[in-house]
């Protein structure tokens, strides 16, 4: 554990990927406290302010604070894109351990997952909200839909490559059931890629979610979100372009701390992938 | 409905050429100088900016273009089309949109080229190469190249198919009159033709540029042969 630490703090990117993540994780959870504004309440007489000492990152169409704004939009990003992760993996390692384990489902499993492969992801997801009516449920939904042929495969073929292994075939051997086998020697040695690959999944989800927030599927307003602010301010990229420069900041920084968290996590949980030297 | 999906795959295809090579034409020369200069300021600034353009939203990107070069500069139109590439006002209007599509593809081609590079020239012919006495750039371009741009030839091919089946995001922002545009409308409006008639157009090109990718192979690398 210690060695997996100090390799991971070696990681210069990682170290700082994973301060902005638990930052904006304080940010989410302390958004009441720390908001200077409420992030709802109209104020028409501020409308589109430029960034001053009142409003630090100036206010939207509305008047209200970009900053409050910005603060609570990370509480939704945040857990969409974890959430997501979270429904896309779950279902994805269920599939990939049954297709890597049991011949007689690996075809019809995988075959399953590329055919969900062949649709271009934001497609994908524009399809499965447009279906089921745009909510933030829904939003994680199809975010999470999107993830789940490549944790399939990510998970299959680690099956696959431990199947043959001396300790997984000891334990058959003993007579261990198939369910035993798989959660209690082949799930715990296939965790390492998988949270990797989690992490920079997250990163993407968050981008995903944000597209869909753009245009127009994601959460209704007026529910501060950090896409549908970028979108909200293109009508107003002339005279007040903050408005929609912030936030795209915002998602920015977020998504940037997730995939330098990723880069870091791989180099510490693989000592087969030598440092690289900037990444 | 096959008229429609056919009268704007040309804009589509328009759009994913010219950014495609936009990509290529940046994105090579950008991994190349990072490998060759390894661990100077270019590779880190190269790397940096790739890593850091993968994680921007992709209308973020377009939003912070049409600012900056269509608001504040007045250099290029905002969105649109205005009738093929190589005429004046085709070309002004794509520029844009074609090269907020090539940002994400030039920080992928990049980064593969310097991490092929980068293993291409440690290996034994090069050594080889360098010390039979062949320039540098000989050695660099014909003996490395080559063999690193073969995951590069992969990645370009998928990204041009992905891209062919229609930028959606980059579509809609620049009002491009292209397929993702309309699958997006389809998919809205729930006209279910037009959403089967654009996922088969993308599977029917996704399969042709792959098999075109794998013909390029065996160009690059004479060793792998098709029987």
């Amino acid at each position: 554990m210690s060695e997996i630490w100090r390799r991971f703090a070696k990681h210069r990117l990682a170290v700082i990927g994973l301060a902005v993540i638990l930052g904006l994780g304080a940010v989410a959870l302390g958004a009441r406290r720390i908001a200077p504004h409420d992030p709802i309440r109209q104020d028409l007489p501020h409308a589109l302010a430029r960034p001053s000492a009142e409003f630090p990152l100036g206010t939207d169409e509305f008047g209200r604070c970009i900053l409050s704004r910005i603060l609570f939009g990370a509480r939704l990003s945040l857990l969409v894109g974890v959430i997501a992760t979270a429904i896309g993996a779950t279902t994805g390692i269920l599939l990939g351990l049954c297709a890597g384990y049991f011949p007689r489902a690996d075809a019809p499993v995988m075959r399953c997952m590329d055919v969900l492969l062949a649709f271009p992801s934001i497609l994908l997801a524009i399809a499965v909200v447009a279906a089921l009516g745009p909510s933030l449920g829904n939003v994680m939904i199809a975010v999470g839909v999107r993830s789940v042929p490549s944790f399939a495969r990510v998970t299959r073929s680690m099956v696959l490559s431990l199947k043959g292994l001396e300790f997984v075939q000891g334990a058959s051997a003993l007579g261990a059931s198939h369910a035993r086998v798989l959660f209690r020697h082949i799930l715990p040695n296939s965790v390492s890629p998988l949270l990797v690959f989690s992490s920079m999944q997250v990163a993407t989800a968050i981008l995903l979610a944000a597209i869909l927030s753009f245009l127009g599927l994601g959460v209704q307003p007026p529910t501060p979100e950090w896409g549908k602010m970028v979108s909200d301010g293109r009508a107003y990229l002339m005279e007040a372009p903050h408005v929609s420069l912030f936030p795209g900041l915002a998602i920015f920084v977020a998504v940037m701390g997730f995939n330098c968290l990723g880069d870091g996590l791989r180099d510490a949980l693989d000592p087969r992938v030598g440092r690289v030297a900037v990444e | 409905m096959a008229g429609e999906i056919l009268t704007r795959f040309p804009a589509t295809l328009e759009l994913t050429t010219v950014s495609m090579v936009m990509a290529v034409l940046i994105g090579i020369p950008l991994g190349l100088i990072a490998a060759v200069r390894r661990s100077s300021w270019v590779d880190y600034l190269a790397m940096g900016a790739s890593l850091s353009t993968l994680s921007m939203p992709i209308f973020w990107v377009a939003i912070v273009a049409i600012w900056l070069f269509s608001l504040q500069l007045g250099w290029l139109p905002v969105s649109g089309r205005a009738g093929p590439v190589w005429h004046w006002e085709g070309l002004r209007h794509i520029l844009l949109p074609a090269a907020t599509l090539a940002t994400t593809s030039v920080a992928i081609i990049s980064r593969l080229t310097r991490s092929g590079m980068l293993d291409v020239l440690g290996r034994e012919y090069v050594t080889t190469a360098r010390a039979k006495g062949v320039p540098p750039a000989g050695v660099v371009g014909k003996h490395a190249l080559t063999n690193a741009l073969i995951p590069v030839v992969t990645v370009v091919g998928l990204q041009y198919g992905f891209l062919l089946g229609g930028a959606v995001v980059t579509e809609t922002i620049f009002a491009w009159p292209g397929v993702g545009r309309l699958a997006m409308t389809a998919i809205l409006q729930r006209d279910y033709p037009v959403v089967q008639g654009c996922v088969l157009l993308v599977a029917v090109v996704f399969v042709l540029v792959n098999l075109l990718v794998d013909l390029l192979y065996g160009w690059l690398d004479p060793r792998i042969r098709y029987e």
